[in-house]
């Protein structure tokens, strides 16, 4: 059992010695390469080709972050589920019916015992359909785990079921309007923080970046690990920091537009000046709702013992079982997390769309399944970070944008998209073979 | 031809209540009996090595007590009480722990996790204490193997002797009173064999039983004081490895055939 490490053995190029330092992820600095150039080249080639670049604007990116949002909370559960070596192609089709039902009960059932436009009708919407996805997810779960039908039958199932109760909720009829308070959770002007509120926001997602680097390095202190440099900290810390003032910035540069100022002044008794009102949009409240999902995530898979037990379980299920770990139960309550986090997408697409209808979601587990593989997420099981499906999602959502922004028709969308999915898994393939 | 008979000599632990008797235990896969009722017991600072040939029942009658099977029928005693072993959280609380030959390592994450797992040492809020359990891996690695100095690895990334010792300190970390070694030096080379063995001697004296599963019939007369030996599911007979030869061992296992020196089981050649 002697085993020296040969660390000293071969001189670190700076590179290396960089990455070791900072102890930054060399995937993530990958993926967001890949994002850079996809924003740049949509850019350029509507810069060049069709004589005007609208990507890099802060209207795109704005519509892009809230567009990403969906897919993203819905990525956060996928990493878990696919970590266990499980899948669920069924999600896009229980958002639907999940919609669906949210939106016969705030227009159809709610209002006739609450009246019109009362407050309660969007919380108690949002919670029953954060119960009904998870009551479903938790069905799947125990079909996968105590009956032991595999989890691609039963999410394939799921998948035709779900859609065909979703239209028959309600017979295939749209559902609108929703209830106004409901509908900001989909952003849209209203449904922002603003340019205040955005700079609160930044503010204190750095106070938190310093805080955490803090109490990490405090912590390694006390057992007495290794440290990063005083240097690295700071890099990080200036690295994290800029890139969040920088999307507050972003989001505060884009302004509403004429109409809605109109209607906004009209309403609240300002004259509006000749040169217009410049009023913010600041971060949407679906994308303030997806990056909150994704905090708690990664704080459920890195911080606590369900999240251990899920990676444990998908490195090598039989030795979780033999360590006590009861998988069945883990296996149900993950897809269960799966199903309320799709409750939280239906609510965030059809607030979007200020209606439920039953195609709502169609074709989203693939989007989704594709952000999570994109983001590191191994169908070997047992590796996965949910920043990476996140940004997985980002990256997969720019690439859609991208398109309809430069007039790709929906075909060749469609093989783009395609074509994406199986070269990020080939890369991930390549990847894990060159580090191990 | 006939020599003279040699008689099992006395039972050093008679009269003390083992530290663990399996009484009549069957499990049966789909109408094969694995485990045929069979009985064994263990008494503390006693190393009992089990032994068959692949398919014999003996890693299916150890993962019996380990809770990764649950029997069909029979019972467990643990110091003398009954103990209800369904599931390896159970055997856990009984401080029953095992090395598995497969190592049963979540190859995906460190030494520490590892080592913790399904135990882990919480916050005060409730969150993972991972800088807590790091720390107490490199205490108890640096006793088992002051080598091992890749913490931060996922444990697929380390060698199989590095992989072993997370393994086994696993096992007696939590104050193990039984432990099951299930082909504990399979994979290792000789230096590293050889400090499985001190470890098995050290932990006998320190009064933790041992139930050790081995093919290789020298590593068992070299670390057992007892060999039970299993035939299609059913006991053959035990012996005191003092009153038994390897060759008569062999006819045991082989043949079912219990040599004047053993106590014959229900599984043995009738004479």
């Amino acid at each position: 059992m002697s085993d020296q490490t040969n660390d000293s053995e071969y001189k670190e190029s700076a590179v290396v010695k960089f990455l070791r330092a900072t102890e930054v992820d060399t995937r993530m600095l990958g993926m967001i390469a890949a994002l850079v150039l996809i924003w740049v080249g949509f850019h350029l080639y509507g810069e060049f080709v069709l004589g005007r670049g609208s990507f890099l604007t802060p209207r795109n990116l704005w519509n892009l972050s809230v567009q990403t949002s969906s897919i993203a909370v819905m990525a956060t559960g996928m990493v878990l589920i696919i970590v266990t070596r499980h899948i669920d192609l069924s999600v896009g089709s229980l958002l639907g019916v999940t919609a669906m039902l949210m939106g016969v009960l705030q227009v159809w059932v709610l209002p006739q015992y609450l009246g019109l436009g009362h407050p309660m009708i969007w919380i108690i919407t949002v919670l029953a359909g954060i119960a009904f996805g998870a009551t479903i997810g938790a069905f799947h779960g125990f079909l996968i785990a105590y009956l032991g039908i595999p989890a691609f039958i039963v999410t394939l199932g799921g998948l035709l079921f779900w859609r065909g109760s979703a239209w028959w909720v309600a017979r295939g009829e749209t559902i609108q309007p929703v209830d106004t308070t409901f509908a900001l959770i989909g952003g849209g002007p209203y449904g922002t923080v603003g340019a205040l509120g955005s700079w609160i926001f930044g503010i204190v997602v750095c106070a938190a970046i310093v805080m955490a680097l803090v109490s990490g390095r405090k912590s390694r202190i006390r057992f007495g690990f290794p440290l990063r440099p005083m240097w690295a900290e700071y890099l990080i810390g200036g690295v994290g920091m800029a890139v969040t003032l920088g999307a507050v910035l972003l989001m505060n540069s884009y302004p509403w537009p004429k109409g809605i100022v109109r209607k906004y002044a009209a309403a609240n008794n300002i004259t509006v000046p000749d040169e217009g009102l410049f009023i913010s949009h600041g971060f949407a409240i679906p994308v303030l709702v997806a990056l909150t999902v994704g905090l708690a995530m990664t704080f459920l898979a890195t911080r606590t013992r369900f999240g251990r037990y899920v990676f444990a379980i998908g490195g090598n299920p039989e030795a979780a079982e033999l360590a006590g770990i009861n998988t069945k139960k883990m296996t149900l309550m993950i897809f269960a997390l799966m199903g309320a986090l799709t409750g939280i997408s239906a609510t965030i697409a059809s607030a979007r769309l200020n209606a439920a209808t039953n195609a709502l979601g169609s074709l989203d587990e693939l989007f989704v399944i594709a952000a999570a593989v994109i983001g590191g997420t191994s169908f070997a099981g047992g590796i996965g970070t949910i920043y990476g499906a996140i940004l997985g999602a980002l990256v997969m959502q720019s690439l859609q944008s991208g398109m309809v922004l430069v007039g790709f028709d929906a075909a060749i969308q469609q093989m783009v998209v395609g074509g994406v999915l199986v070269t990020a898994v080939y890369v991930d393939t390549l990847y894990r073979k060159s580090s191990v | 031809m006939a020599k003279k008979a040699k008689t099992p000599s006395a039972d050093p632990h008679a009269g003390k209540t083992p530290l663990v008797e399996m009484r009549d235990i069957s499990i049966a896969f789909g109408g094969i009996k694995a485990v045929d009722h069979a009985s064994c017991d263990l008494h503390a600072g006693e190393v009992v090595a089990l032994l068959g040939h692949n398919g014999a029942g003996k890693s299916t009658l150890i993962k019996i007590l380990s809770g990764a099977y649950t029997r069909d029928s029979g019972q467990i005693y643990v110091e003398g009480s009954e103990a209800t072993i369904t599931n390896p959280r159970q055997a856990k609380d009984y401080g029953i722990e095992t090395i598995y030959q497969t190592l049963a390592l979540a190859d995906n994450v460190d030494a520490a996790a590892n080592l913790y797992l399904g135990r882990e040492l919480l916050t005060p809020w409730r969150t993972l204490d991972d800088s807590a359990m790091e720390a107490e891996t490199r205490k108890v690695m640096g006793r088992l193997n002051p080598n091992f100095t890749r913490f931060k690895d996922p444990v697929k990334q380390l060698s199989g002797g590095q992989r072993q010792s997370v393994a086994i300190a696993r096992a007696i970390h939590f104050n193990a009173r039984i432990l099951i070694m299930d082909e504990p030096t399979a994979a290792l080379g000789p230096a590293e064999t050889k400090q499985v063995g001190e470890l098995t001697h050290q932990l006998k004296e320190e009064g933790i039983g041992i139930f050790l599963i081995s093919h290789d019939i020298e590593d068992v007369f070299d670390l057992a004081d007892r060999v039970v030996v299993m035939k299609n599911g059913a006991i053959v007979g035990s012996a005191q490895t003092g009153d038994v030869t390897k060759d008569e061992v062999l006819g045991m296992i082989i043949l079912g055939k219990c040599p004047p020196g053993a106590i014959p089981g229900p599984g043995a050649l009738a004479a």
